[in-house]
């Protein structure tokens, strides 16, 4: 062995006894971008928050196609991150593939389904929380109509859409939603300009809220709302200061209570399935300075009831991919 | 189906038809010159981004949209570069555009804005409002004529004005004036306008910055008047429906007003009929996404008369010696 490869396995070893002393989180956001101001900035700010009261760093990198996903895992996991934490259901594949290879590495799927001894999956009662914000869509609609904007027509935007369903009919049975879906391509997430057109559309068929589970699609949406004059209700991360007294509401998918949560795990991490759900305030409902002058105190107690319902097991609120149908919205 | 919903639609489809159109025609004076453009998509996105950042910082939609027409106009300046004067491939150096485009506006975005790729929200100065054409208030009760004239043919942004304008114009330029002629010329024959003693670099130079310009209309229209700011990758693919609606078109001008404004009733309708019910068979949403290309195909495999591109088009032009 001549000097110079001693030297570099020397390098070498030192790199990978540190990578694995190390061990940072890694944080993979999907397709939609780390600020959609939704979904993926909800497991940003986890992340930061985590990091500003642990003063730990951690690894992160952008989607930006189908194909990265595989590759961006298998590098965090040489590069010794452990846990990988990733968002979006898309991801449930390619942590299939790859988690066997890394049996040391903890993989963490957010709304993702793998079913492996080293992937923990979190999920969350997206219907439950839609349920509430479709309750308070009907109770601030006067036209009877309210609409819906999913982003990517995949089988969990539809569980959004049919939660909403379920908690417009149960306030106002003869109700009409219209329910529209952006696309079929992840450029769904990300066609503001189609999500005002679905907007306008579907006021000029008498919608006066309408409620985004759309990515960044959804900022069209919240615009032209806001621009018409009609409710609109964001989704994921607090969406009502982007257009204050104009936002109904924003249904809160706390992504970032998640990443939080299994960043402060770290090595320690369990797998298994976790849902997040009302009780454990994993999904609910904004309400801020914002749209404290749109939520009224009717309102509110209905929805607060039932909350307390769905938490006591009273009501049951039907989830879209248990069965893939809607009692109450046909697609 | 009431003349409201008719309406509605329509107004929707001239919405979504107005950026298509002004790339279509962008990309049809740069073709009719001989130089393919890919990158219609890049610019719209350079110039969609540019747009919305300066009527952000500075409140006024005009220095907004000027800035998004110089954006569009250096990328073209730089596919002229590649693919007149290094005499480089007019695709790839198209392709390279699109892929710095999209990286380089998330890119400043994010340093100047700090909002992670999109700028920040126009506020109305900031913004093409919709023009009330004079009369629609008072027409508007007149049965029929009133509605079409109120809600479909007044109350969009200047710009779409602009971009239907654009129409005529283009025919006009392409067709009628001796820089027109030179224009086409250039595209089927650099070799007989060279040998008339005219610049074949500077008609394409010149062919290529009018593209530029159209695109950069497109690009503000989409950010300033549609939205009220840039996202990521906001164009959505619509350059290269635009380039399919110009293959479609044949390369003339008014054609190109008819298939932007069929492919942009074909998206209307599709995001007001999710599924739309033809009665013995429910057609899906996906079909009516993808019936341009499909359209486009058929028109140039040459079911439906013949699409032909400019002679020259593609080929960089070497000076005889």
């Amino acid at each position: 062995m001549t000097l110079m490869q001693k030297f570099l396995g020397a390098v070498a070893a030192t790199a990978l006894s540190a990578g694995a002393a190390l061990a940072e989180p890694a944080l993979i956001f999907d397709l939609g971008g780390k600020f959609d101001k939704s979904f993926n900035e909800a497991a940003f700010n986890g992340a930061e928050r985590w990091a500003k009261e642990t003063g730990g760093t951690y690894l992160e990198t952008v989607m930006q196609s189908e194909a990265q996903r595989e590759q961006a895992l298998r590098r965090f996991a040489e590069a010794g991150a452990n846990p990988i934490v990733t968002t979006g259901f898309a991801m449930s594949d390619p942590i299939a593939q790859v988690a066997p290879d890394y049996p040391d590495t903890m993989f963490v799927t957010i709304d993702g389904w793998v079913d492996l001894p080293n992937v923990k999956v979190i999920g969350f009662t997206e219907h439950e929380g839609s349920y509430l914000v479709g309750m308070m869509a009907a109770m601030a609609s006067k036209s009877g109509t309210v609409g819906f904007i999913g982003g990517m027509d995949v089988p969990l935007i539809r569980k959004f859409a049919c939660g909403y369903a379920q908690g417009v009919k149960a306030v106002n049975a003869d109700a009409n939603i219209i329910a529209n879906m952006t696309g079929t391509t992840p450029s769904a997430w990300n066609d503001p300009v189609k999500g005002s057109e679905l907007t306008l559309s579907q006021i000029g068929q008498g919608a006066d809220v309408v409620y985004a589970a759309a990515g960044g699609t959804g900022v069209g949406v919240l615009q032209t709302a806001a621009d018409e004059g009609i409710l609109s209700i964001g989704v994921d991360s607090n969406q009502n200061h982007l257009h204050p007294g104009k936002v109904l509401t924003s249904m809160l998918k706390r992504v970032d209570v998640a990443v939080y949560n299994v960043m402060m795990a770290g090595t320690e991490l369990q797998p298994g399935i976790e849902v997040l759900d009302l009780a454990a305030e994993g999904v609910g409902y904004a309400l801020d300075e914002n749209n404290a002058a749109l939520v009224s105190d009717e309102m509110k107690a209905a929805v607060d009831a039932a909350r307390e319902k769905i938490i006591a097991g009273e009501l049951a609120v039907h989830d879209y991919t248990s069965d893939d149908s809607c009692p109450v919205l046909t697609f | 189906m009431d003349l409201l919903t008719v309406l509605q639609v329509l107004d929707s489809t001239v919405r979504l038809a107005t950026p298509l159109l002004l790339a279509c025609l962008a990309g049809m004076f740069s073709e009719r010159a001989g130089i393919f453009d890919i990158g219609l998509e890049g610019k719209m996105l350079a110039a969609a981004f540019f747009s919305a950042a300066i009527a952000a910082v500075t409140g006024s939609v005009w220095i907004g949209l000027g800035a998004g027409i110089l954006a569009s106009l250096s990328l073209s300046g730089l596919h002229g570069l590649a693919s007149i004067t290094f005499r480089g491939n007019q695709l790839i150096s198209g392709v390279a555009i699109n892929f710095l485009a999209a990286g380089l506006t998330v890119l400043i975005a994010q340093s100047w804005f700090q909002q992670g790729g999109r700028t920040p929200a126009l506020l109305s100065g900031g913004r093409f409002g919709p023009i009330t054409l004079p009369g629609a208030e008072a027409l508007r009760e007149v049965p029929v004529l009133g509605p079409i004239y109120y809600e479909l043919i007044s109350g969009h942004s200047i710009l779409v004005y602009v971009a239907f304008a654009c129409v005529p114009l283009t025919w006009w330029i392409l067709y009628r004036t001796r820089f027109g002629l030179r224009l086409r010329a250039v595209g089927e024959n650099p070799e007989a306008v060279d040998t008339a003693g005219i610049s074949v670099i500077r008609l394409r130079y010149a062919a290529v910055l009018i593209c530029g310009l159209l695109c950069g209309i497109a690009g503000a229209y989409l950010a300033t008047a549609l939205q009220a700011g840039f996202v990521q990758d906001m164009t959505a693919g619509r350059g290269y429906i635009a380039l399919a609606a110009l293959i479609f078109a044949k390369w003339r001008p008014l054609q190109a007003l008819y298939a932007t404004l069929l492919f942009g009733f074909l998206q209307a309708i599709a995001l007001r009929y999710q599924n739309l019910d033809l009665g013995f068979f429910t057609l899906p949403v996906q079909a009516m996404d993808a019936l341009p290309y499909i359209l486009t195909v058929v028109i140039l495999a040459g079911f439906i008369g013949k699409a032909v591109p400019p002679r020259a088009g593609g080929e960089p032009y070497v000076k005889e010696r």
